[in-house]
């Protein structure tokens, strides 16, 4: 991203809360994946959108300062998560990747359903944050 | 583990501690240390006469691979015990000889004795396996211990040269025969010599039986040196002496002996065996015998005699091979040529040996081997000339030698060729007796100008490098025990015939009872007359040898199979240089070609043969005008991808198809992949200009795609392809879908509403699992690529 001269207020300040809106967004594709289209890997996207609006928006060392992240880290992050909760279900005597899920009483939602499956895609969801800024960033700072 | 496999097996482990001797022991040559084993060997394989003098065996089995059947069976028998009495032996008296030949401060002497005794050890497991695998395991050991050994001056050019001639048609040979052994185990389900010997009468109709007889015997004569094969043998005289010895002349070339007579009871039933094996071996022993007067070099002399040597005992396996035609002839009318190939077996291996330890004495002392620049060197070195009489008078066929009772022999077995009324040998047989009639005339010629131009005439020191002296005692002492086993078997031939040939002969032929009896005088027979003619017209053809050595240049240069392997082998390489050169262009764009085509060749020729294009319409749904606009419209922009000039344009139809598609997952009502379509298309739109944007300016030209009818034509015919693929493929639904299961389990069992996502995380959560590993493995890629090539340079700088 190239230092921009011009006084880009307009700009920054709808990104401002259009970037809200989006991660927003991505966190409600994220969470409704499970039963109406949706997912981690979308859910990734979009948040990865938000953060590249933000790249448009300011500039790279403004970006790193707000998100202080290493996104590869992010991304190792998230293979953790997939493999840990693939190898969780060892602990039970199930083979690798078997899910379980069932419903508690929990105290500000009510009755919820909870399921490793999500876990999994948490995973998925780092993943693909990770990879789309690393991408972004590497290819933005290369000059 | 008997001591009978502790005996093939000691030389390879012997040779693990030369090199230690060779280093810690400088002092002594390391030969002598060498020399106790083959010793001990030849006492150890002594002791078995008794045994197989009464016709018995002696089998000793340990398992190797049992489950393929491949056992390490040790079989002794008259024939492999002469053969093993004839290694250990020789082996012992040139291990002596290369003591008193190889320095030992200036030769590699560990190299040599390693090799040396890999060979021995090779030689050993040859003659005395019973388990064809096995024996061609050892088979190979000798060619490639023989190669190291060839080459063992591997600085010199023609050593390396003829290394390689050496390895490549014995390797050729050897494979070949690996061949054969196959096509036995297929025909008997065994690879035991033994059992497929007592199988012979049921595989002799058998498709296979021919195939493997040609294969057996093509690694036979390719390892015996017979015609056209026998090439390498004349430039494998770049090794030392001592190994031109033991190699060259009394053991290595006679494994192909020894494999032909080792299954001959397995083939010689059929006429074609014995036709071949007599013919190649009687084509063999002309040539040979021909040749080896116009050589210059003595070892060159000796080489093409001991092709032609090998050929004449190959002719008389052949036509002993005859005697198993047919069950009515079992008397020794016939046999009399096995016994004879057997004699000469061993007479070869005496006299040849002894001519060529001569001939490295005459080098050694003398410097050279040239027979026009030697001459006169007998008042200087009588004990070498008396064994060079010896030997040579003995391959020549005189009496009272044993070369004379063998060759008699020889024409005995010729001449009673005419007298058989089988295999059609009355008529086209006469010419084996009298091709080997000539050819005993060549082989009088070379012997004598062995002699005669070597010790005999004037001397010319002016042309010898060194002043020829007799040579040391120890030298001496292994032709001279050659040279008295010439004549004590010339005298006393019936003293080997009963412990050594006779058994060995039954091993040949197992059914028959051979009664051997060599004697000196048949009475007046038209084979003594054939050996005064031999005589008188040799001594003719050698006092005018100078008048009519005009006749081999008849014969041209490049004609000769020299010539013909050499070009064969330069042809080879540049074909396949120039056939690689031209394939493999370096452009990837022919490369897509020749995939492509492939593709469509492969793929259309196979719906084609198996008639496999239908097409049903059963199944189809109805058409909705929204799919037909759309798909009217991603057509009209996918094509003019084709025809638009510049780049950006490109770029932007590319997207333009990319959000297509994603309105076709809309309206085949895929939500989740409508959405991720969308955003992966946006980001890849964005590489794609980001890509454009760093063209370089420099060359760039906007230029529309050029028009190549082939590409044209490729691309539509892979479209072609897939198309009828696609339309065959859903026309055949050849069971139900299994999207059932997942409609009705989706809920009930991962409690998610959404099938698609419950798929990727829950049931087929693995696949997904290795994807964003992929896309993990693909951003560390971009970082890296980039990054590091930035900061490679300066890295280096650094340093």
């Amino acid at each position: 991203m190239r230092k921009i001269d011009t006084n880009d207020m307009l700009l920054q300040v709808t990104t401002k809360i259009t970037a809200f809106i989006i991660l927003l967004f991505s966190l409600h594709l994220f969470l409704a994946g499970h039963n109406n289209p949706g997912g981690g890997f979308i859910g990734g996207l979009m948040s990865a959108g938000a953060v590249v609006l933000l790249l448009l928006a300011y500039d790279l060392k403004t970006v790193r300062r707000i998100l202080p992240f290493n996104f590869i880290y992010v991304a190792a992050t998230g293979l953790l998560v997939a493999i840990l909760t693939g190898m969780g279900s060892f602990l039970f005597g199930a083979p690798f990747l078997s899910h379980a899920f069932d419903y508690f009483q929990l105290p500000f939602l009510g009755k919820t359903e909870l399921a490793t499956a999500v876990l999994f895609d948490i995973g998925v969801y780092l993943v693909v944050v990770g990879i789309t800024m690393t991408i972004i960033q590497t290819i933005g700072e290369k000059e | 583990m008997s001591l009978l496999h502790l005996a093939i097996i000691s030389p390879f482990l012997f040779a693990i501690f030369v090199p230690f001797v060779f280093k810690y022991f400088r002092q002594l040559h390391t030969g002598w240390f060498v020399l106790i084993l083959p010793v001990l060997l030849f006492i150890y394989f002594f002791s078995f006469i008794s045994i197989t003098s009464a016709e018995e065996t002696v089998t000793k089995t340990i398992s190797w691979i049992p489950s393929l059947g491949i056992d390490f069976t040790v079989k002794v028998d008259g024939l492999a015990l002469l053969f093993a009495l004839l290694i250990t032996g020789i082996g012992s008296l040139v291990v002596l000889y290369s003591v008193y030949y190889l320095q030992k401060d200036k030769e590699q002497l560990n190299n040599f004795y390693v090799y040396l005794l890999l060979f021995m050890g090779a030689m050993l497991g040859v003659v005395l396996s019973d388990n064809l695998i096995v024996l061609y395991t050892f088979w190979e050991f000798t060619s490639f211990s023989s190669f190291l050994l060839i080459g063992y001056w591997y600085k010199r050019e023609k050593s390396r040269y003829g290394a390689q001639k050496s390895m490549l048609i014995t390797v050729f040979g050897g494979l070949s025969m690996l061949g054969g052994i196959i096509l036995l185990y297929l025909m008997t389900g065994t690879f035991s010599m033994a059992e497929i010997i007592q199988q012979t009468n049921g595989i002799i109709t058998h498709h296979l039986f021919i195939p493997a007889m040609l294969c057996i015997l093509l690694g036979a004569l390719t390892k015996s040196a017979q015609f056209p094969f026998h090439i390498w043998l004349p430039d494998a005289m770049e090794a030392p002496t001592p190994v031109s010895a033991y190699l060259h002349s009394a053991t290595m070339v006679k494994a192909g002996i020894y494999l032909v007579a080792r299954m001959s009871p397995v083939f010689a039933e059929t006429a074609l065996w014995v036709w071949l094996v007599a013919g190649f071996g009687i084509i063999t022993l002309f040539w040979g015998s021909f040749s080896a007067v116009k050589q210059t070099d003595l070892k060159g002399i000796l080489a093409f005699s001991t092709i032609s040597q090998l050929g004449m005992i190959m002719t008389l396996l052949g036509i002993g091979g005859a005697a198993l035609h047919f069950d009515s002839v079992k008397d020794s009318y016939y046999t009399v040529a096995t016994v004879a190939a057997v004699f000469h077996l061993i007479n070869h291996a005496t006299f040849k040996g002894a001519l060529f330890m001569v001939v490295g004495i005459v080098d050694h002392e003398t410097g050279t081997r040239d027979i026009r620049k030697l001459g006169g060197l007998m008042p200087f070195m009588p004990i070498t000339f008396t064994v060079a009489i010896i030997g040579t008078f003995s391959m020549a066929g005189l009496p009272p030698f044993n070369g004379f009772l063998s060759k008699e022999m020889f024409f005995t077995a010729m001449v009673r060729v005419l007298n058989m009324d089988i295999l059609n040998m009355e008529t086209i047989g006469i010419l084996f007796p009298v091709i080997a009639w000539i050819a005993s005339i060549f082989t009088f010629v070379y012997s004598m100008i062995i002699v005669f131009k070597t010790f005999t005439g004037k001397l010319q020191p002016e042309k010898l490098k060194k002043k020829p002296h007799e040579a040391p005692i120890g030298m001496l002492i292994s032709p001279i025990v050659l040279a008295s086993l010439v004549l004590a078997i010339g005298f006393f031939p019936n003293v080997l015939a009963n412990t050594i040939i006779a058994p060995a002969v039954a091993a040949i032929m197992p059914d028959f009872t051979v009664d051997v009896h060599i004697s000196f005088w048949h009475g007046f027979t038209p084979e003594l007359l054939m050996t005064f003619g031999v005589i008188a017209i040799g001594f003719l053809l050698y006092k005018t040898y100078p008048k009519w050595r005009a006749v081999y240049k008849i014969f041209p240069e490049k004609l000769s199979l020299n010539h013909l392997y050499d070009d064969a082998l330069t042809n080879t390489e540049r074909g396949s240089r120039r056939l690689t050169n031209s394939i493999l262009t370096g452009s990837s764009r022919t490369y897509l070609l020749y995939l492509f085509v492939f593709f469509i060749i492969m793929l259309g020729s196979t719906l084609f043969i198996k008639d496999a294009f239908t097409f049903n319409t059963s199944n189809i749904s109805s058409i909705h005008i929204a799919e037909v606009i759309l798909a009217v419209g991603i057509c009209i922009v996918a094509i003019s991808i084709l025809f638009v000039k510049s780049r950006l344009t490109s770029i932007i139809l590319l997207g333009a198809v990319g959000y297509s598609v994603s309105l076709f997952f809309v309206i085949y009502r895929a939500p989740d992949l409508a959405l991720t379509q969308l955003v992966i298309e946006t980001i890849s739109v964005a590489l794609f200009l980001l890509c454009f944007y760093h063209l370089p300016k420099l060359k760039k030209r906007e230029e529309r795609i050029s028009f190549k009818l082939t590409n044209a034509l490729i691309s539509v015919g892979v479209g072609a392809i897939v198309i009828l693929i696609g339309l065959s493929a859903h026309s055949n639904k050849l069971f139900e879908s299994i999207s059932h299961y997942y409609i009705e389990n989706t809920y009930k069992e991962a409690a998610g509403k959404n099938m698609v996502n419950v798929i990727l995380v829950d049931f087929r959560g693995l696949d997904t699992m290795f994807e964003i590993t992929v896309l993990a493995i693909a951003a560390i890629g971009i970082f890296g690529l980039i990054k590091l090539r930035q900061q490679g340079g300066k890295k280096t700088e650094n340093k």
